[in-house]
């Protein structure tokens, strides 16, 4: 059963074209790959809400969202940087998962401490974003991303600043969230093998275009489109 | 191992040798600044008895009133301008799709570049007492009886200085607001509050106590707005307070006391201030980097925006018109056909050239050893150490510095080419800290970036500066230069306290005939300060940039 549907969306940057029709079930892991300039990211800003689509519509679980801005979708996105508020701790940038303002209440308190043990934060709440490392920083946004309880999770490369280990180490992360919170998760990688551990489906976008999509792994092993087979062989996959 | 010592006694001599030799510039620059403030406090501390100066500080109500004065204007004036520029460089920041909005930010840098005298001749005859704004309100039936010269009138026209350059420079802030950070906000459902509290305000904090220390400073020193607008017992500064004593009661010793207590404050100032006043990265204001911006749905918000930007703008715009408008309609032949005036306008663009070429030699010899210090040597405090002294007449005001080189001069008579020489050399080292800001992240960016490969390729000193760092440092050089041959240019300060052996200046020509109430001749006098001052900037502007390597 369909969770995410988009419906022939279409975005327009200039002279380029973003056109895509998919849909994506609920709970799975979705890689999305594909060379520079594909789309990718583009494709996650309008799931967002941070870009409008020409036309077309975006429905989570039956509801058209296409309209609402990002705070009232029921998406969280990661991006590659500059996921955290520098001057707040820890524990505060997760709380704004919970509430804006960071009025909190006593059960938020709790639900943001669960969410620092679930991520492995223990102890460093009260530190700022600066004196943690690059992959604390990351399981700090993934803590608010927990906090505020949206079915969606969106990453743009997140982890791509971060060293091997740590990069494993967070998609084993975000493969145990997924099961223990049933999220759906769309994931842009330049990395498809290593992302092909967590994720069931891929879609390959190319020049704005969906080329090809369906089982990771078959995806990787048996490309069907040249344009596929010359971007697994690119040292950048 | 007394041969090796001897080697490396030689070798460490033979080092300094050739670091003491690749520095010379910047020591040869930093002499000559330091001989000319040296003498001049050497002459003030002739002049002042350390022991009569602290018991007239502790005794003498005219200087308590004048200190405090001082303070207090500096610091209303700077409470107000940064105050109503938050809001409008946020307004500024988020209509970045409004059409004008660079147009306008460009208008905004206007101030910077009009002669205070000028400006200040505009301001009168808006907001003054038979001012514009004031017939027009009384056209409306609101009446206002309050006294325009004095505290208001500084104000005004404090503001009317500051409040751009305040925008100008708190508009970056939001630039330096990572793009993710918007995204943040968006998803998070903030609304305008919440994001001015979690989003602008902290980028703004690291902004507001530079900007407001720059504005503190500028006003504390303030001369020429205090001359014309306030002077009365109860409106003056310490600057004003020194010409005073120098031209109406010809006291030195109480000019010299006072110029003491100017640099002793400006000193305390400086210390309490200096780590916010450091130099600013260079940050494009017109670049749009943020296209995602989570509330501009409301059409109220926009409205406010707007609001605000066309008050800002006509508040500065108006009282340039009105100098144009004056200007053009007032007796434009009977002005030009006076000798005077040319001879005034010779003076000035002589002045304005030639501090300017000083300042461009002083600068480059400072900024180029500082950064060689600081890129090769690895010593920042010797780096910043020539920066320091570049800036010194934030401590050491054009006005203090004057009053010491005429005390100097006092004894041996100030003949015509004194007071221009004194002009020139304490006008070039009034934009020195101008271009050294400017100029100074370009050039030092051009060293640490490229120190290594031009070491590697041999590409030393003429080659290094024509090839490596002129295109670099072109634009922001050629800026700088343009602003300061037009602030040389208008500067009624210390001009206005050698007028008396004829190297009377445009700005001060101006200054007369205000004082003289000849309104119509000061519009265009006004008028004409302002063209030369636009043409010199654009000249110098335009030319440089267009000077390849």
């Amino acid at each position: 059963m369909a969770f995410l549907t988009i419906d022939h969306l279409r975005f327009l940057y200039g002279s380029w074209q973003l056109s895509v029709d998919a849909t994506l079930k609920e709970n799975s892991c979705t890689a999305i790959i594909g060379p520079s300039g594909a789309g990718k990211s583009t494709l996650l800003s309008l799931i967002a809400g941070f870009e409008t689509p020409k036309k077309g519509a975006i429905y989570i679980d039956g509801t058209n969202i296409t309209s609402l801005p990002p705070g009232k979708r029921p998406v969280t996105m990661l991006f590659q940087d500059n996921n955290l508020f520098a001057h707040l701790s820890l524990f505060r940038n997760i709380g704004l998962g919970r509430d804006p303002g960071l009025r909190l209440s006593p059960s938020d308190h709790s639900s943001i401490r669960q969410a620092i043990t679930e991520v492995g934060l223990t102890g460093l709440e009260n530190r700022l974003p600066h004196a943690v490392s690059g992959g604390e920083r990351q399981r700090t946004a993934l803590a608010r991303c927990l906090c505020q309880n949206r079915p969606v999770l969106l990453l743009d490369e997140p982890f791509n600043s971060l060293d091997p280990a740590a990069r494993q180490e967070m998609l084993i992360l975000v493969n145990q969230l997924r099961h223990d919170q049933h999220l759906t998760v769309l994931i842009v990688t330049h990395n498809p093998a290593e992302v092909a551990k967590i994720a069931d489906s891929a879609i390959f976008m190319c020049n704005g275009n969906i080329s090809e999509c369906g089982d990771i792994n078959e995806l990787l092993e048996n490309p069907k489109t040249p344009e596929l087979e010359h971007y697994l062989r690119s040292p950048n996959a | 191992m007394g041969n090796g010592m001897a080697r490396g006694i030689k070798q460490i001599t033979l080092k300094s040798r050739v670091i003491i030799f690749s520095l010379w510039p910047g020591i040869l620059g930093a002499l000559s600044l330091l001989l000319l403030i040296g003498s001049t406090l050497a002459v003030l501390l002739r002049g002042s008895d350390a022991l009569l100066l602290i018991n007239e500080l502790r005794n003498d109500s005219y200087i308590h009133r004048v200190a405090i004065f001082s303070i207090w204007q500096a610091v209303l004036s700077t409470v107000l301008s940064v105050g109503i520029a938050i809001p409008v460089a946020r307004a500024f920041a988020r209509q970045q799709d409004f059409i004008f909005r660079d147009l306008l930010l460009k208008l905004l840098g206007l101030p910077v570049v009009t002669p205070i005298i000028v400006a200040i001749f505009g301001i009168i005859a808006v907001y003054g007492q038979s001012g514009l704004v004031r017939a027009t309100l009384e056209a409306l039936g609101v009446s206002w009886n309050g006294n325009f010269y004095g505290l208001t009138g500084i104000l005004v026209t404090h503001v009317f200085f500051n409040l751009p350059l305040a925008i100008r420079m708190l508009v970056p802030a939001w630039e330096r607001i990572p793009s993710e950070n918007w995204r943040l906000a968006g998803q998070l459902g903030m609304n305008t509050q919440q994001i001015f509290r979690w989003l602008e305000w902290p980028a703004l904090t690291g902004s507001i106590p530079g900007v407001s220390a720059i504005i503190f400073l500028l006003c504390f020193s303030s001369f020429a707005v205090v001359l014309v607008l306030g002077g009365g017992p109860s409106a003056t500064t310490i600057e004003v307070a020194i010409y005073q004593a120098l031209r109406f009661q010809f006291d030195p010793a109480q000019a010299a006391l006072l110029a003491m207590l100017q640099i002793s404050i400006c000193t305390i100032i400086v210390l309490i201030l200096h780590r916010w006043i450091r130099v600013q990265p260079v940050y494009n204001i017109f670049s749009v980097s943020t296209n995602y911006r989570p509330d501009l749905i409301s059409q109220g918000g926009r409205r406010f925006d707007l609001t605000l930007i066309y008050l800002t703008c006509s508040f500065v715009m108006l009282p340039l018109l009105a100098v144009i408008y004056y200007g053009l309609t007032g007796p434009i032949l009977d002005v030009l056909l006076e000798r005077t005036i040319w001879a005034a306008t010779t003076r000035s663009i002589i002045i304005a050239i030639a501090s300017t070429i000083i300042a461009l030699l002083l600068s480059i010899a400072l900024l180029t050893t500082s950064r060689e210090l600081l890129v090769i040597h690895k010593n920042r405090g010797l780096s910043d150490l020539f920066y320091i002294i570049g800036s010194i007449v934030l401590v050491v005001s054009p006005i203090v510095v004057g009053t010491g080189l005429f005390l100097l001069l006092l004894p041996i008579g100030i003949n015509f080419d004194a007071a221009m020489l004194v002009i020139i050399l304490v006008n070039a080292a009034l934009v020195l800290p101008y271009i050294i800001r400017t100029v100074g992240p370009a050039l030092l960016d051009a060293g640490l970036r490229y120190d290594k490969l031009c070491r590697n390729l041999a590409i030393n000193r003429w080659n290094r500066l024509r090839l490596v760092d002129w295109p670099i440092i072109r634009r922001p050089l050629s800026f700088a230069l343009g602003l300061s041959a037009s602030l040389s240019l208008g500067d009624l300060g210390v001009a206005a306290l050698f007028n008396s052996a004829g190297a009377i200046t445009l700005p001060v020509l101006v200054y007369y005939q205000l004082s003289a109430y000849r309104f119509d001749e000061a519009a265009v006098t006004a008028l004409l300060l302002i063209f030369i001052c636009a043409m010199l900037f654009v000249i110098i502007d335009k030319g440089l940039q267009k000077w390849h390597s």
